[in-house]
């Protein structure tokens, strides 16, 4: 039983909805970007330009040359970069141990870090306040990185044990018969092969961190201490309606991130969804 | 032969790393000290790990649980008092009408929205399965995109796309037809607020279901989809006979993930309106952050958050248990 020859139609319509989905869901990055780029006038219009045929980078100068800008991009960076590479040291050690040995109590560690994925982070801010005030370090950076670094490890342990658990044993073990010790052996052939999976986990961890924004919100009221995305979420009201700037702020605060998201995409999708399977 | 060997180590290997250390050139006497250290050697290398997790995560929420029992506002804070005050807190948050309500819009928010991120991340993640493959490298480039939006970005967007003078959603409306629409307010109303938000919610978790569900479709296994086609079963028919069933924990999982993502959701609400107008758009994180920082009553703040928990346990807790009973079978 063959299925029968689909007709034209039958052949166009995924693609027309394709085409019209593809329209809908980069419209609003599209627009972005767009609006950033246009001179006022095309932007305060009563009939929307569709296409910045004026480009324009007087938006950009005025997001950059906002107060405390290269602050918060310094902040935002330290507090970011410095989170996901703690976490992921602090979790090759530990998924390290959960692949490779043996141990009473594994299995609770495991489901410990699967409970504490779900933390709900977003209804904890009033007693993360307390702490961090009682601990005299309200606009710091320091609580910051440490809270970011906690709310990316779970996942980053979970992702990184299916990634090591894909390196067979074999390797290594061959390695220390070499004469590698264990030491030995993980730097110099686990290390390597898991590069690919070490960068996915990692641009998770950066994404979560980076767009963090509940916590620094009542942490860090001082404007010296806060980071990017409180910066563009005020900066709409700090700017009236300048919504050239705005969009402006929003394509520089995007822009990173979905770059390493196109740049990884293939390898970071494949690598996420296969390290949720297994972990 | 090599099947043998291997299977002949695997009963060897009981605790592996002491008989191999003890049959290697190392002898007898260092092994044993090797053996305690790789006794310990898992413990020490989980360490770091686990109390990061119980200082930084475990300490606030016991911290949290305390505070819901404190008395704790402007004056409390300031002087750095602590008083007790037991369950009023409690008491006070269950009998207030205005908790119950947030309850059952939060409720009402997190179904509707996870539903239609069900149904439609679902239809396109199905079309991705249908297309070629260039369309089909076009359709996700388009979702990554919206899916690597940061949060605080897409929502700044949003508000520039509904804004209610040059806004291009209310050109479009008026261009249709709807000419009412044309200097629309978006944030004036309970609805249209919501609207925008669930726009923008929907739009930015459709790909995580729908590229997930389309890598779920390619483990199908073709013959299914042929037995079914040798039964004389049609499109729909094998929908329902292999795809479904296929896909059935699949969607489960992910819809647990979305009520969970959904539910505790904060900062689209919040940016978008900050739970205006007059306080009708606060979901309950919303609500715990506004009645406990922006009123300052923290401990009232820190009850809210945690019954907030225990609904949140209580919605996905069947789920929970089903997935850490899986896990612990496999592990």
């Amino acid at each position: 039983m063959r299925r029968s020859t689909p007709s034209k139609a039958a052949r166009i319509w995924p693609g027309a909805i394709a085409v019209l989905l593809f329209i809908g869901f980069t419209f609003p990055v599209y627009w972005m970007f767009a609006t950033a780029f246009k001179p006022t006038s095309d932007i305060v219009t009563e009939d929307p330009v569709w296409f910045p045929s004026h480009p324009t980078l007087e938006h950009f100068k005025t997001a950059v040359q906002a107060d405390n800008f290269w602050t918060m991009v310094r902040n935002s960076l330290t507090v970011t970069v410095l989170a996901v590479l703690l976490s992921l040291a602090i979790a090759l050690l530990a998924s390290f141990a959960m692949t490779r040995m043996r141990f009473k109590g594994r299995r609770g560690f495991i489901l410990t870090f699967m409970i504490a994925q779900m933390a709900p982070w977003e209804v904890m801010v009033i007693a993360i306040y307390m702490l961090v005030r009682d601990a005299d370090m309200l606009n710091s950076l320091l609580p910051l990185t440490l809270f970011y670094m906690v709310m990316v490890l779970p996942f980053t342990i979970l992702t990184l044990r299916g990634f090591l658990a894909a390196v067979p044993r074999e390797l290594e073990e061959s390695a220390m018969v070499d004469g590698c010790t264990r030491p030995q052996a993980f730097i110099k052939v686990i290390f390597p092969l898991l590069a690919p999976g070490l960068m996915s986990t990692s641009l998770f961890g950066f994404i979560t961190a980076w767009n963090e924004y509940p916590l620094v919100l009542i942490l860090n009221k001082d404007q010296e201490a806060q980071t990017l995305p409180l910066w563009l979420s005020q900066f709409q009201t700090a700017f009236g309606d300048d919504w050239g700037a705005t969009m402006a702020a929003a394509s520089l605060f995007a822009l990173p991130i979905l770059l390493l998201f196109l740049f990884l995409q293939r390898k970071a999708v494949g690598g996420l969804t296969s390290g949720a399977v297994k972990g | 032969m090599s099947g043998m060997s291997a299977q002949a180590e695997k009963v060897d290997a009981g605790p592996p790393a002491e008989v191999r250390t003890s049959a290697g050139p190392l002898g007898g006497g260092p092994a044993r000290g090797r053996g305690r250290l790789t006794g310990a050697a898992p413990y020490l290398l989980l360490l770091p790990a686990v109390a990061a997790t119980l200082v930084l995560l475990g300490w606030p929420l016991v911290k949290n649980g305390m505070l819901s029992f404190q008395n704790l506002n402007k004056r409390q804070l300031i002087q750095h008092l602590t008083e007790w005050r037991g369950f009023d807190n409690y008491r006070e948050t269950l009998t207030s009408e205005a908790f119950w309500r947030v309850t059952g819009r939060s409720v009402v928010f997190t179904a509707v929205n996870v539903a239609l991120i069900m149904l439609l991340g679902t239809l396109v993640g199905l079309l991705l399965a249908r297309l070629g493959t260039k369309m089909r490298l076009l359709l996700s480039t388009g979702l990554v995109l919206a899916w690597a939006m940061p949060v605080i970005a897409a929502t700044t967007v949003y508000q520039w796309l509904f804004a209610q003078r040059f806004g291009v959603v209310n050109w479009v409306l008026d261009a249709l037809g709807w000419h009412g629409m044309a200097d629309y307010n978006w944030t004036s109303s309970q609805f249209s607020t919501f609207f925008v938000i669930t726009v923008l919610l929907v739009w930015q978790s459709i790909p995580f279901v729908a590229i997930n569900l389309y890598a779920a479709t390619t483990t199908i296994p073709k013959e299914l989809y042929e037995a079914a086609a040798l039964d004389g079963a049609g499109t729909w028919k094998s929908f329902t006979s292999v795809t479904f069933p296929f896909l059935k924990p699949f969607l489960l999982a992910t819809t647990f993930l979305e009520v969970i993502w959904i539910f505790k959701a904060f900062p689209q609400v919040f940016a978008i309106n900050e739970g205006g107008p007059e306080r009708l758009t606060e979901t309950l994180p919303v609500y715990a952050f506004v009645e406990g920082v922006g009123n300052q009553h923290y401990g009232m703040g820190a009850a809210i958050s945690v019954l907030t928990i225990l609904i949140l346990l209580g919605l996905t807790g069947s789920y929970l248990r089903t997935v850490l009973k899986q896990e612990e079978d496999e592990l």
